[in-house]
């Protein structure tokens, strides 16, 4: 079941477009990654999921119903380009901000006092927001994120200024609220959280959405076919032993008949057929298959879209 | 409508809570009380009797003050030395001896430092009398002495100008005097809405800088954000001014009772004139002074004040919803308070000269400027109260300057939530005139 979809969003602002024709489909309880870089129109398309912004042509669904007002208080919003009142008291703060989305004020309450207690945050309530390091300031914006029990939780570069034990404890807060029937959208720059969490992508670029889809088939899709193989024993004898089928890409020499190679499956090959042919010839310490990270299918995918859309 | 109703409420309070709100709504009512005091101390509180010992060791002046309702002068000729004045009961001492004549000078001593309309009197006087000693110096007949002595005073005596309006017979002077209070009006709207305008700019910036507005209108849409903390200043505004009125006038109140008890206190005030007569037998000084009585007349007599604090909640309140949505505009197109100048002037000088206007309205109520500027949105909320103290404008001239104020608040809110809902989401970006042309043609 989908509890997001866009369909052929587009918008233009004065002079440029900045989203054309973007479809995107989340699926309930799941992690959904929004991949690009900067400029590339991200944050127009989640101002649109937010109703901040409307579309010029397309409709976003939320659970199948046209999205509208009244659909505010399920979705829970974290900015890029976030802050507080600096002059008012946290919680006072965190109860207008949930009271904002809906709740009432006791049970806003209620929720504030189980969420401060759990993120260390208890005494801090009667502090002025100035008087907060950033990573406090930080963990109170995304308590006043999460505090209504959104059913769609949209983050614009959560990491970006939380130290590594915040952006740790951060991360399981997600995973947590995801294990509970929350879904969470995030956009980042940053790819080693997108393999860490995230279910399905979607990459944009240019205005445009250039892949999407789950993690593992999109790292199938851009498998190489490249495993690292260390063993002992002769140089000559491991090149021989390679026939038509493989391709040595090149040699490390670890020491004195220890060695590191990369090998590259030709013609349908298996690892199975390359094992069965070196077996007899060199005795095997290691043998892994080189995936490519997400990092690289980012930056291949937009470095191709570039040179297609400047042809 | 809930959503709008917590927005209103955290404007207030956060506001109505602050420190420097609350020494401000404590403290101007008790300067502005003090002033009041004061105003009313200088130009009333001296109508306690001065009681004037004219010393002339000359023979110059014998006799020749007159008295009036606020000065009592005696006469004589002996030496008074200084202890003796403290002892007596007279307020003042005049000292005249041969320093008149030759480089014009005397002396005033006081106990207590007279009002400065009784000094001025004293020397008026005192004047005119050197002025026919002059003349009556001079080598002349007989015939030119008894000219100086009972024509000349007649000649020098000023006409009496009596201002009518030939079609509501209502004396002029009386209109005069009402535009003053009208003018009074005019610069507490002035000074609302400069004020109070200002408090939504900054209210506006503050939440960009900070950056919390996106986090809010991911929940209101911008235009509920936008009104929400209008409508949250505004009533700041009227909850300081009521504060204001009702604190002002008990001070005033509380202050005229102790200080001016006797003032008001008639059986006091005809002891005080029975015991001057004992000692002069002059003529009897007026009861009231002339100029107390036409304030209390103009203050419960010739104004409507229902009808001018019904429009000036009016024009308060709509022309502060027009700027304040002006002043929303500015703060949403800019990054910080420094940045605001080269949009600033376009909504303060209109309201700025409206204030000019208002000012010139009391020299000049029935020009042609005041007349336009009245109906004119942006600057009829300050000059329009004038002309309704006065009551120079006829009811259709009212009915149309306020049907093109609303009309003129719904046209600026509408300009202003456009740029706003595109300003607020506007980072590290200097704006220009054409880009805020392209976010409300958007």
């Amino acid at each position: 079941m989908e509890i997001l979809k866009t369909d052929n969003i587009v918008k233009r602002y004065a002079g440029h477009t900045a989203l054309d024709n973007v479809s995107i489909s989340v699926s309930e309880q799941s992690v959904f990654g929004l991949l690009g870089p900067n400029g590339a129109g991200k944050t127009s398309l989640i101002r649109i999921i937010n109703q901040i912004t409307a579309p010029d042509e397309g409709k976003v669904y939320f659970r199948g119903v046209k999205l509208s007002p009244e659909h505010v208080a399920e979705i829970g919003y974290l900015p890029e380009e976030r802050g507080l009142y600096k002059k008012m008291k946290v919680g006072e703060q965190a109860l207008y901000l949930a009271r904002l989305k809906g709740m009432s004020k006791k049970e806003a309450l209620k929720k504030l006092r189980e969420w401060f207690e759990r993120m260390e945050m208890t005494a801090w309530w009667n502090k002025k927001v100035e008087e907060l390091s950033k990573g406090m300031a930080q963990k109170v914006q995304f308590v006043t994120t999460v505090i209504h029990q959104p059913k769609l939780l949209i983050l614009d570069e959560p990491f970006s200024g939380f130290d590594p034990i915040n952006a740790e404890l951060i991360k399981k807060e997600i995973l947590r609220l995801r294990n509970e029937g929350a879904t969470v959208i995030f956009s980042t720059h940053n790819m080693s959280t997108v393999e860490d969490m995230c279910d399905y992508i979607a990459l944009i670029n240019n205005s445009k959405k250039i892949l999407d889809g789950n993690v593992r088939d999109i790292k199938k899709q851009f498998r190489s076919y490249l495993y690292e193989v260390e063993f002992h024993g002769n140089m000559i004898a491991f090149a021989n032993a390679l026939w038509a089928g493989f391709e040595l890409i090149d040699k490390e020499i670890i020491e004195n008949n220890h060695f590191k190679c990369r090998i590259k499956l030709l013609n349908n090959n298996t690892l199975n057929n390359l094992l069965q042919s070196l077996i007899p010839h060199v005795e095997i310490i290691s043998v892994r298959e080189i995936t490519p990270s997400m990092s690289d299918i980012f930056i291949q995918t937009v470095q191709q879209q570039n040179t297609v859309s400047n042809e | 409508m809930s959503k709008i109703s917590l927005i209103i409420g955290r404007e207030y309070f956060t506001r109505v809570r602050k420190k420097s709100f609350i020494i401000m709504t404590l403290l101007a009512p008790i300067l502005l009380a003090g002033f009041l005091v004061l105003a009313i101390w200088l130009s009333v509180g001296n109508t306690t009797l001065q009681k004037v010992l004219v010393v002339d060791g000359i023979g110059l002046t014998d006799k020749l003050f007159k008295d009036n309702d606020k000065t009592l002068f005696s006469y004589t000729d002996k030496a008074i030395s200084d202890e003796d004045f403290i002892k007596s009961d007279y307020d003042l001492i005049l000292r005249i001896n041969d320093k008149i004549i030759e480089n014009n000078k005397a002396e005033l001593s006081y106990k207590k430092l007279p009002p400065l309309s009784v000094q001025n009197y004293i020397n008026s006087e005192l004047n005119h009398i050197m002025e026919s000693y002059r003349l009556m110096k001079q080598d002349t007949t007989a015939e030119l002495k008894k000219f100086i002595q009972e024509v000349y005073p007649n000649i020098k005596k000023p006409v009496e100008l009596n201002v009518t309006d030939v079609e509501n017979k209502e004396s002029g002077k009386d209109k005069r005097q009402s535009t003053v209070i009208g003018f009074l009006f005019a610069f507490a709207i002035y000074m609302f809405i400069l004020l109070f305008g200002l408090q939504v700019m900054r209210g506006v910036i503050e939440e960009k800088t900070s950056r919390i507005v996106e986090v809010i209108i991911s929940s209101v849409k911008p235009f509920e954000l936008m009104t929400g903390k209008i409508i949250g200043i505004a009533m700041v505004g009227l909850t300081q001014f009521l504060i204001w009125v009702v604190f002002t006038v008990i001070l005033v109140m509380l202050a005229s009772t102790f200080i001016f008890n006797d003032m008001y206190d008639a059986a006091v005030q005809a002891q005080e004139l029975q015991v001057a007569k004992n000692i002069q037998a002059a003529d009897m000084p007026q009861m009231m002074n002339n100029s107390s009585n036409e304030v209390f007349d103009l203050i419960f007599n010739r104004i409507n004040w229902y009808l001018m604090i019904g429009l000036f909640l009016f024009y308060f309140i709509f022309g502060y919803l027009m700027y304040a949505a002006l002043f929303a505009a500015i703060g949403s197109a800019v990054d910080n308070e420094t940045d605001t100048q080269q949009f600033m002037w376009p909504v303060t000088i209109p309201l700025i000269f409206a204030f000019i206007v208002a000012q010139l309205s009391i020299e000049n109520p029935e020009s042609s400027t005041v007349f336009w500027t009245s109906l004119f949105p942006l600057t009829s909320p300050v000059v329009m109260m004038v002309r309704v103290a006065m009551g120079s404008a006829p009811l259709w001239e009212l009915l149309l300057s306020m049907s093109l104020l609303i009309a003129g608040f719904l046209c600026c809110t509408w300009l202003a939530a456009k740029i706003y809902r595109t300003g607020i989401l506007m980072y590290g970006k200097k704006v220009t005139y054409k880009e805020l042309f392209k976010w409300i043609r958007y």
